[in-house]
């Protein structure tokens, strides 16, 4: 399946969107990164809007939605743009959170567990090596399994928590796709997790900020491979 | 009008490091024996009704939807 939708993914350019909503800050470095390594300019759906465009990507970014009142994502989740979100989500179209992006997917019941204060209590921004634990998904095929990337992060809620049960189903399922690797654990996240997918494998969440190490000016593109794979333009 | 209170708590078994920070700094003032300390939220709603059955179970539906996480936190719903 995989393969027959890259070819088909070769044969044109995959359309994306990033959704904006008052408070988030990271959409312009999305939009620039999209961009680039597309070679279209994603379509920008506002909080309002009750339908998305046809694409093959949605994209939630990072920032500070509605100021983290309340809990981090918590408004965000139940604007009305997160209702076609999830209407679009269920029909398969792949949908990528990012840092406040993946609080929002969590409030809004996309992805399971919840994102908490950093154990430290701090907002971290640094740079922290992301191991891929899952390469076979739809976000991560430029990579290899257990292969190390860099990533810078910048949150003060991205320790992840889950309970025994959600736990154990979203390892033995494989829906764990990032783990802080080498001791670089910014926040306490339960299992060093980073980033977590749906079970149908079409909704990533991740707290490191991938579209900010995509280029030489960025000093690397270790999280180029990231949208290259969710947009399928991996050389084959 | 019904006045009412929900208080939001972390579920037992989940860590709360603004908690222990708190904790820490009331140790840190002279304050011993405290074993714990848990943060949560307080809510204070007045609700245009005089129906408190209706109340409660808005007030419901406020915390599963919106006030609550419940991944996370229980809650309860308090009348005056």
């Amino acid at each position: 399946m995989s393969f027959k939708r890259r070819r088909q993914g070769l044969n044109r350019t995959m359309k994306s969107a990033v959704v904006q909503l008052p408070g988030l800050n990271r959409d312009r470095d999305m939009i620039a990164a999209l961009t680039k390594i597309s070679g279209k300019a994603p379509v920008t759906v506002w909080q309002t809007e009750t339908e998305i465009p046809d694409v093959d990507l949605i994209v939630i970014p990072g920032g500070f939605s509605y100021g983290d009142y309340l809990r981090c994502g918590a408004i965000a989740a139940r604007m009305p743009v997160m209702q076609a979100i999830k209407a679009k989500a269920e029909k398969g179209v792949k949908v990528l959170g990012v840092c406040n992006g993946f609080q929002i997917l969590v409030e809004a019941g996309l992805l399971p567990g919840a994102l908490m204060r950093n154990a430290s209590l701090k907002f971290v921004c640094r740079e922290v090596k992301l191991e891929v634990v899952n390469a076979d998904t739809d976000f991560t095929r430029a990579y290899s399994k257990g292969q190390i990337i860099r990533s810078p992060v910048a949150h003060h809620d991205g320790n992840y928590f889950a309970d025994a049960e959600t736990l154990e189903s979203i390892e033995g399922n494989g829906q764990v796709v990032f783990r802080y690797a080498e001791g670089t654990n910014p926040n306490g996240s339960m299992g060093d997790i980073a980033g977590v997918m749906n079970k149908a494998g079409n909704v990533l969440g991740m707290m490191p900020h991938p579209e900010n190490l995509i280029e030489a000016a960025h000093g690397g593109a270790d999280g180029r491979g990231i949208f290259a794979s969710a947009l399928e333009v991996i050389a084959a | 009008m019904i006045k009412a209170r929900v208080t939001v708590t972390l579920k037992n078994g989940v860590l709360d490091p603004q908690g222990k920070a708190i904790e820490g700094a009331l140790g840190a003032l002279g304050f011993d024996g405290i074993g714990q300390v848990r943060q949560g939220k307080v809510f204070d709603l007045q609700i245009e009704t005089g129906d408190r059955t209706k109340a409660e179970a808005d007030l419901k539906a406020m915390c599963e939807k919106l006030l609550a996480n419940t991944v996370i936190e229980n809650y309860t719903i308090s009348l005056a």
